[in-house]
């Protein structure tokens, strides 16, 4: 961006701290470094091939208005204690690795800001209902194997890719229909927070079953008769209570639990 | 719990941490659980009948009692919440009244949490409210 730029009328151009090394700035940071605040974070360690109990590390942690939990969990695990077990990858929200238990609720350690979780105990603990690989990493076989089960994928019997054949034009209201359950980035939090989920090791779970819905509600889509035949059971669609803790919990606002409601509308013929 | 993490019934603890469908959800299952158990001792309640007028009015009595009178204020609460909520879920689990599925903009708000939805759950309490304190009155000739 070049200084002298034109902005939006309103806007200002805000002041960028370039390197510690420019006069003043050095101030500026030690200022910054000096008004942090203090967190106590409790990290849950639990390794399945050795520890009998889960235990909890304690460490005194600085952040900032900006700083993520993922942040204050790096922070530890490379200046206190290297073992920490921890699943991460792109820090925005986008590849679903991070999701954890967070003050009891589950969210994505990168997304969620430690200055408003508004405590000054900040525990992490690895999800609910799902395996524990080690401390605060899980595993995903389950989830992934019942999202391969419902079939993620367009079902036809002409291609797009065949030669001779044009890509399947969709209207913006078509694309509205299912768009906003294609952004699953599948990192489990609706599952872990899933009151069903929490007692029945069978259910198919709102990740897949708003999957599912994604792809029925698409008008390329010709397999709605087979993926509702495979979640028409007690452990799948019927599972369901409607608690709404999965949407509440979705940090890309999915809707699981509205996904869910509109299948059980296809299965009880009110929806074609 | 350590290893598979799973919450079993420890997970209806604490409801308030998902929200008022969470409460409604867990209000659900305790309200149902009491009708169950209303529901059995009703069977042995009526059939005194069979032992003759005497063990029926002593079956009675018992319900005459201050204990009595706070069992069936409860009984009237979990039914009229029981119903209430069971018609919400009955619509919205066929589909109906959760909005329309759109393009998810921050901060994101699950439309099918809708003001409709809680509102019927803030209802439906207040309406459980509302008859167990008619049905104190009434047992107590208020």
């Amino acid at each position: 961006m070049t200084k002298g730029g034109l902005l939006p009328k309103g806007f200002e151009r805000p002041t960028v701290l370039a390197s510690p090394s420019d006069s003043g700035v050095q101030e500026k940071y030690e200022e910054v470094k000096s008004s942090s605040k203090t967190i106590v974070l409790r990290i849950s360690k639990f390794n399945p091939e050795k520890d009998q109990r889960t235990t909890f590390l304690e460490f005194t942690v600085p952040y900032q208005r900006w700083t993520t939990v993922l942040d204050a969990i790096l922070e530890v695990k490379n200046n206190y204690d290297h073992s920490i077990g921890v699943r991460y990858s792109c820090r925005q929200a986008t590849c679903g690795s991070c999701g954890m238990i967070i003050n009891g609720k589950p969210k994505l350690a990168c997304f969620t800001k430690i200055s408003e979780l508004d405590s000054d105990v900040v525990t992490v603990e690895p999800m609910n209902n799902f395996p524990v690989i080690r401390d605060l990493a899980v595993g995903f076989e389950r989830m992934i194997s019942t999202h391969k089960r419902i079939k993620p994928y367009i079902i036809r019997e002409d291609s797009e890719i065949s030669s001779g054949t044009k890509e399947f034009l969709q209207t913006p209201e078509d694309v509205e229909k299912y768009i906003q359950f294609a952004s699953c980035i599948k990192c489990g939090l609706c599952n872990s927070a899933c009151p069903t989920m929490a007692t029945d090791s069978t259910f198919i779970g709102p990740q897949g079953l708003a999957q599912a819905y994604r792809y029925i509600a698409d008008n390329r889509d010709q397999g709605k008769d087979e993926r509702l035949k495979i979640i028409d059971e007690r452990h799948g669609i019927w599972g369901c209570h409607f608690a709404g803790s999965c949407s509440q919990v979705c940090p890309k606002g999915v809707d699981p639990a509205m996904g869910i409601q509109m299948l059980r509308g296809y299965l009880l013929g009110y929806r074609k | 719990m350590d290893k598979d993490r799973k919450e079993g019934i420890r997970g209806m603890a604490n409801p308030g941490r998902y929200g008022i469908e969470r409460v409604a959800y867990w209000l659900m299952r305790i309200t149902g659980l009491g009708l169950l158990f209303y529901f059995i001792g009703h069977i042995y309640e009526t059939s005194s009948l069979l032992d003759g007028k005497a063990a029926w009015n002593s079956m009675l009595e018992l319900t005459q009692t201050t204990e009595g009178h706070i069992f069936l204020t409860l009984v009237i609460g979990m039914c009229v919440f029981h119903t209430g909520n069971g018609i919400r879920l009955m619509i919205a689990q066929s589909g109906f009244g959760l909005g329309k599925p759109r393009r998810p903009d921050y901060p994101y708000t699950p439309s099918s949490l809708n003001m409709k939805n809680k509102l019927c759950i803030y209802v439906t309490i207040g309406l459980a409210a509302l008859a167990m304190m008619y049905g104190l009155g009434v047992m107590y000739d208020v």
